[in-house]
């Protein structure tokens, strides 16, 4: 399937779930919403390069504010995602794979460890310049972290309970 | 600017960053009321910062008028002394209780001017201080000149129609009525030509007990000076065993080298005061 097509369909597939489901769902807790929406981000291939990452992230994170009804709060989160990516592949994924330019990061292109360090940052940055840009202060610290970390490990749960069910491995081809 | 230019397109990524991070910031600031208070308390800090430093600069600029205005101020505020006033005569009455007039009513006595120094000499012998204030704008000859600080600085010698000369006190032919704070005892202020921050009140009789230190003040007797102006600090007593009086040479409180602005001092009854102390003379 054609790369710019399957990643259409796949940013809207990723705004209908999280506006439909996950924004819907009664909370697990007070403050837990889980997100897997940014997850369109981090399946990108690995070519692609900065600049489009930042816009993607913008426009998909503002498609979502329009839902929301908070225009610029997920747009800046997901567009800080998409900009620090190529930093973290520099650091934490050995130089081949960047030459595999229609590979997408998964786990079974770099395998688990790797996925999920890269999972994991990547999230928590997104959820606290999120819960940071929504409370617009720290107040207390304890209860601040405490909320990043809850809702980046419902998030990160979710993802890869959807990389199971999803089975990317097709991609290695 | 060309440096500049290569690093805005070597880092193109960063700065779109940075410009979609403030679009939404903008955008989410616009719809939620809490957004908006933080971003605008962080813009109204910036913009009153800069203001703040703008304004620094615009009152540096504007220095001049305001020491104008507030020399103006001042004179204004000097004229509404309660030194300046005389009270009305109460001691004569039409029956046994009953005032002939509102006693709450005054009389003015003098009258203050503000006026720029435009020369000042005090290395001579003879010093004088040049005023742009003249005949046309009310001086006359003999009126008083006070500094800004309150105490003495001379007396009008020659008024011209737009400019006056004023005596400096240090003059050798300076003479004004002086005495001691502390016991009252009358004198003159003169100076020796010596020491430009060094006046000699004379006269003092030796019944006084001047110590160093003693606040030295315009007297009462002086025709052009109102009374309790500054002079300044007694700083040592000669015993003259030839002479029934002291000399005492005075620390001035003027700062006669950087004069600015000065005051004039107008005595409403002058005239007839100077009148009447030359008439005394002729009669002897």
């Amino acid at each position: 399937m054609n790369s710019i097509v399957k990643n259409s369909i796949r940013f809207v597939l990723f705004l209908v779930i999280q506006i439909v489901i996950l924004n819907e769902i009664p909370p697990l807790h007070q403050f837990i919403t889980p997100y897997v929406y940014f997850a369109f981000i981090l399946w990108l291939p690995f070519g692609t390069n900065r600049i489009t990452l930042t816009l993607l992230g913008f426009f998909l994170g503002y498609c979502l504010d329009i839902f929301t009804n908070t225009p610029g709060l997920h747009a800046a989160a997901a567009s800080l995602i998409g900009f620090i990516r190529p930093t973290l592949f520099n650091l934490i994924i050995a130089r081949e794979y960047a030459e595999e330019e229609n590979k997408e990061p998964s786990i079974s292109t770099i395998g688990v460890g790797r996925y999920f360090v890269y999972v994991l940052i990547l999230t928590f940055v997104h959820h606290f310049y999120l819960v940071l840009l929504e409370w617009l202060q720290f107040g207390n610290f304890t209860y601040f972290i405490g909320k990043v970390l809850a809702t980046s490990l419902m998030s990160i749960s979710l993802l890869f309970l959807m990389e199971l069910i999803l089975n990317r491995r097709n991609q290695k081809r | 600017m060309k440096n500049f230019i290569g690093f805005v397109r070597n880092n193109y990524p960063f700065f779109i960053f940075l410009i979609l991070q403030i679009v939404s910031l903008l955008n989410l600031s616009s719809y939620s009321k809490s957004h908006e208070v933080f971003l605008g308390g962080i813009t109204n800090q910036l913009a009153g910062n800069i203001n703040k430093y703008y304004n620094n600069w615009t009152y540096f600029f504007s220095l001049k008028e305001t020491n104008a205005k507030l020399v103006e101020e001042n004179v204004a505020l000097r004229n509404q002394l309660r030194q300046n006033f005389i009270p009305i005569d109460s001691s004569i009455k039409e029956g046994n209780f009953v005032l002939r007039k509102d006693s709450l009513e005054k009389i003015r006595k003098f009258y203050y001017y503000p006026a720029k120094v435009v020369g000042n000499s005090f290395t001579l012998q003879k010093n004088y201080i040049l005023i742009e204030r003249g005949a046309n704008q009310g001086v006359k000859k003999d009126m008083a000149a006070i500094s800004t600080d309150g105490s003495i600085v001379g007396v009008v010698v020659e008024v011209y129609p737009n400019y006056s000369k004023i005596m400096s006190l240090l003059h050798r032919n300076s003479k004004v009525s002086a005495m001691l704070k502390r016991d009252r005892v009358a004198g003159s202020i003169e100076w020796d030509g010596v020491d430009p921050n060094v006046l000699l009140l004379k006269n003092i009789s030796k019944s006084a007990a001047p110590k160093v230190g003693d606040t030295v003040l315009t007297s009462p007797y002086s025709s052009n000076f109102p009374s309790q102006l500054m002079i300044g600090n007694v700083i040592s007593v000669f015993k003259d065993p030839s002479s029934n009086f002291l000399t005492l040479s005075v620390k001035a409180t003027t700062n006669f080298f950087n004069l600015e602005y000065i005051y004039l001092i107008e005595n409403k009854r002058m005239e007839e005061q100077s009148k009447l102390e030359k008439s005394t003379m002729n009669n002897e």
